[in-house]
């Protein structure tokens, strides 16, 4: 459920289909940056009410999804 | 009754470190920085001090404000990088000027102008003072580890200054901290007790990127709604929004999520990096100077910083 309110947010960041987001894609290979992921955590700390402390950096959207959806 | 500011002034070194030269010594590019920064280039010291940047500042502020030193009744300095732990950054500056009045720097890392700001509005208001002189001068440079390039890269020195007299321009404020020490730190120098046995730690620039983006944005939106709503505005009201130069994608991030035009929020990042506490009136000076405020424009200045602290108000500029 994380990965799916994820892909979307990256989606709309990025303005494609949400299709084309899985979990084994990379933010490099979507030219997403740091500071871009931590924009989009915060859409989602927003949507889920938690508070989501980055302390490592993730690969790939699957892994971003499993660290958020282990917070909640 | 607090203040109304009656000129205003800034100075930088004139040392001009591209993102090129950067890329010289550090792995790092001119791509790289401007995309996530805001960078093009900084002013770095080479012989000047913070000293030689506040008195160059604050002497063409004076200049614009047509008064004498001689007239000021309080010197505030916001600053994190004086060149002396002691004397203070505002009494080497007195002494320079040569005023007869007190003196003395407050530290809130890159908030520092807006609290100094809400400090001298208590002086105003209780009558004490009649005219006030205040900087945010920093030598950033001499508090990095210029072998990293993840925050090396972000700043720069400089120095903006504000003179201040009797008025009621300033119509609302903010100023919050919430107590942290993991996000932004630069350790003190560790001294040489013989009896002091704690580990030296570098006395240099640690920041976790990603947290302090979070904090700043988070920051920025909220303080800019309270304080527009405390001065009893609505957004749509709001002239300029002057917010600290920290990074070009802080300031874009919280634009989305304010209802100000986007084309009201003013930046200078990328000739000068982050000069911390300067950041703020360098630029206020930079849009006084070009004729940009007007008489009765609602500006709104906003800052976030190490502490975590933040701070924002609203001004109603004076043309003089």
């Amino acid at each position: 459920m994380v990965f799916e309110k994820l892909a979307a947010l990256v989606a709309d960041h990025l303005g494609c289909e949400v299709e084309k987001i899985t979990r084994e894609t990379t933010f490099e290979s979507l030219g997403i940056d740091s500071l871009d992921t931590v924009e989009m955590v915060m859409e989602l700390e927003e949507q889920l009410g938690i508070t989501i402390a980055l302390e490592e950096k993730m690969a790939t959207v699957g892994e971003l999804a499993d660290y958020i959806e282990s917070l909640t | 009754m607090n203040f109304e500011v009656i000129g205003t002034g800034h100075y930088a070194p004139e040392n001009v470190v591209t993102n090129d030269d950067l890329a010289k010594f550090l792995d790092t590019s001119d791509e790289w920085i401007s995309t996530r920064v805001g960078v093009k280039e900084r002013r770095i010291c080479t012989t000047e001090t913070t000293a030689d940047l506040a008195y160059q500042a604050a002497m063409n502020a004076i200049t614009m404000a047509d008064i004498s030193p001689q007239e000021l009744d309080l010197i505030l300095c916001a600053t994190i990088s004086a060149d002396d732990v002691s004397p203070s950054l505002a009494c080497t500056l007195q002494k320079r000027i040569g005023a007869d009045c007190p003196a003395m720097d407050i530290n809130a890392a890159c908030s520092g102008f807006i609290y100094m700001l809400e400090t001298a509005a208590g002086f105003f208001e209780r009558g004490t003072v009649k005219k006030a002189l205040v900087i945010g001068a920093e030598r950033m440079s001499r508090l990095l580890n210029w072998n990293d390039r993840s925050t090396c890269v972000i700043f720069g020195d400089g120095a903006g200054a504000m003179v201040l007299s009797t008025g009621n321009s300033y119509l609302s404020s903010k100023v919050f901290a919430k107590g942290n020490t993991d996000v932004i730190r630069i350790p003190q120098m560790h001294g040489m007790s013989p009896f002091y046995k704690n580990e030296a730690e570098e006395p240099y620039l640690l920041m976790n990127g990603q947290e302090t983006f979070k904090f700043a944005v988070n920051a920025m939106t909220k303080d800019v709604q309270e304080v527009v709503e405390k001065a009893g505005l609505q957004e749509e009201d709001i002239a300029f929004v002057v917010p600290h130069q920290a990074n070009l994608r802080i300031i874009d991030s919280a634009k989305r999520k304010l209802s100000i035009a986007p084309e009201r929020f003013c930046s200078n990042i990328e000739r000068y990096g982050n000069t911390s506490a300067a950041s703020i009136p360098i630029l206020v000076d930079e849009l006084n100077r070009d004729g940009k405020l007007k008489d009765k424009d609602k500006v709104v200045l906003c800052s976030f910083g190490g502490g975590l602290s933040s701070a924002a108000c609203v001004l109603e500029w004076k043309v003089r």
